[in-house]
């Protein structure tokens, strides 16, 4: 055994290992932080796969979202503390059955790769530098993914312009302040 | 061996540890463990120093003397301090959650000890020159975010998490003009690799290009550092001493540590993207006299660092959200914007480079400064209305 594949089943193991905590740890908080813990294993599954870029993506948007999440968790949570018991309720079958569908699909999808059944895995086309200059140009191309970026831009900003509008005083609140 | 020490030492040790039976593929692995350790002692190692040198130079700026007690000059008070914390009783406040109350500080100290992975020493002398740099310095420092915010929460203590809360708000918040200032170097290389961006200021620094954006990212990363006048992390006149204050022993020592390693990993960081690194005359003959000219820079740099840190009082946490999301954004986008049109104007039209983008900073710089005065202006034109219908009031009343 290689140590990339070491690593890998490593890395696996510790994904699956932590996503399953995160859905059956009693505590809010812990399972938040499992769920960093799932991402940051994917980061190193993208590492492995050579999309250093992703993985640095991830890490960066992830851990820095759920410590906002975690937060949220305790301010809008009452006795975050406390164990607040399991968390399956009386629907824990539909959920097993949605991820068992899901993972019986994901295997039908992957079977349609050619790499699927080839002993050698295929060497990337690209080297890593010109991969990433290949994402920012897919991402300003007409025929690739221009569209899609176009939109996910404009509802961001939608947001962003929604949360100013949220937060923002009213104009007789700002006139009794004095200010 | 001149031209590459590290490499040749790298290459001597890889061919004992083959002679020794081990396969090349692992001890490759063995190596890169090895280096990472060595890189991460020297740094932490590094910390004792700077610590003295942090107290010492405030010292002076506020009219004392600094430590002069243990060594010449105080040089061992670090030492002494060290050895007293690691000493001391470690204590776990009852209700805490053992488990993330010690994950913290580690996590605080690797967030900082990380981001010296990708700090360009001197030629050839990087821990890891990956395509991502950029990328990587900005999710590392999220990891520090996460560390403030488990310390915070795990300690079971209302101060400390209120520390952490508002910590946690500064440091996102400050993340925003820090990346985009970052986008302006990136632009310039054409490349987010340090190595790169050091490779490509050969022909003229990046502060002289973009000197707005140099200043934006030493103002963000001063504060994601925590330090004076946003070390709103432990104001002790408001929230007794922020995120840490239930830590004792070396468990409050790693955050010590990692908050002073991030004073100088700032001033490094700096000059790395902005000051043309380990670049100096001579360079390209020994490249071990980068290392000197890249501790040059950022001592100086560290200097600055110190001097604002004892200079400036603490500001108020609505000031700083304010300064942030009022000024240091919107400056920091229309920097980008400018300097990416300047940019490729000027390659097209066959113009200077450094002049273009020297004259857009310039105008840049002088529309800020009107817009801040017009604002001053109103904002004071408001307030006087305001005492005088105060006053109008006071009399119609009396």
């Amino acid at each position: 055994m290689t140590v990339l594949q070491i690593v890998f089943l490593g890395l696996g193991l510790a994904t699956l290992v932590c996503a399953a905590m995160v859905v059956t740890s009693p505590k809010l908080v812990h399972a938040a932080l499992w769920l960093i813990a799932t991402l940051a294993c994917v980061a190193g599954l993208f590492v492995l796969l050579e999309a250093s870029f992703l993985a640095m993506v991830q890490v960066a948007v992830y851990i820095g979202a759920i410590a906002i999440l975690i937060i949220f968790a305790a301010m809008l949570t009452r006795r975050v503390m406390a164990e607040t018991g399991g968390q399956p309720n009386r629907n824990w079958w539909a959920a097993v059955f949605a991820a068992a569908l899901l993972f019986v699909g994901l295997i039908g999808l992957l079977r349609e790769v050619p790499a699927w059944s080839a002993a050698v895995p295929a060497a990337l086309p690209l080297a890593p530098e010109p991969l990433l200059e290949d994402l920012g140009q897919s991402l300003v191309d007409v025929d690739r993914y221009v569209i899609p970026f176009e939109v996910a831009s404009i509802l961001l900003l939608a947001a962003l312009v929604g949360a100013i509008v949220v937060a923002r005083p009213s104009q007789r609140a700002d006139e009794g302040e004095g200010t | 061996m001149t031209q590459d020490p590290v490499g040749w030492l790298g290459q001597l040790i890889h061919t004992f540890l083959v002679s020794l039976g081990l396969a090349p593929e692992w001890a490759r692995a063995l190596q890169a463990f090895l280096a990472a350790g060595a890189l991460a002692t020297a740094v932490l190692l590094l910390t004792f120093f700077l610590i003295w040198v942090e107290r010492k130079i405030l010292a002076r700026l506020q009219d004392r003397l600094g430590p002069n007690r243990v060594g010449p000059y105080g040089l061992f008070q670090t030492i002494a301090d060290a050895i007293k914390l690691v000493l001391k009783e470690v204590i776990v406040p009852s209700g805490a959650d053992r488990v993330l109350y010690f994950l913290a500080p580690p996590l605080a100290v690797m967030s900082v000890v990380g981001l010296w992975g990708v700090v360009p020493l001197a030629p050839k002398l990087v821990g890891a020159d990956i395509n991502v740099g950029v990328i990587y310095l900005i999710s590392i420092g999220a990891i520090g975010t996460l560390a403030v915010m488990l310390a915070g929460w795990s300690s079971n203590n209302k101060y400390a998490l209120l520390g952490a809360f508002r910590t946690v708000a500064m440091l996102i918040s400050y993340e925003v003009p820090m990346v985009v200032a970052l986008l302006v170097p990136t632009m310039l290389a054409g490349s987010m690799g340090t190595v790169e961006i050091v490779e490509r200021q050969r022909e003229m620094w990046f502060v002289v290009l973009a000197p707005i954006a140099a200043l934006l990212f030493f103002i963000s990363s001063m504060a994601e550092a925590g330090k004076a006048p946003f070390d709103l992390l432990e104001a002790e006149s408001e929230i007794v001493a922020g995120y840490n204050i239930e830590y004792s022993s070396m468990a409050f020592g790693m955050f010590f540590v990692g908050e002073f390693l991030h004073g100088f990993t700032i001033a490094a960081l700096t000059v790395a993207l902005f000051f043309g690194g380990w670049l100096g005359p001579g360079v390209d003959r020994f490249p071990l006299l980068g290392l000197v000219y890249f501790a040059l820079k950022s001592a100086v740099v560290y200097f600055v660092v110190i001097w604002i840190r004892g200079t400036l009082p603490r500001l108020r946490i609505d000031q700083v959200n304010a300064f942030n999301w009022k000024f240091l954004v919107p400056l920091s986008l229309a920097t980008v914007a400018a300097t990416a049109v300047t940019d490729k104007l000027a390659a097209g039209l066959g113009w200077s480079r450094t002049l273009a983008l020297l004259g857009v900073n310039g105008v840049l710089a002088l529309a800020t400064i009107v817009a801040l005065t017009l604002y001053a202006r109103s904002v004071r034109r408001r307030k006087a209305r305001a005492e005088r219908r105060i006053g109008a009031a006071a009399t119609a009343r009396g």
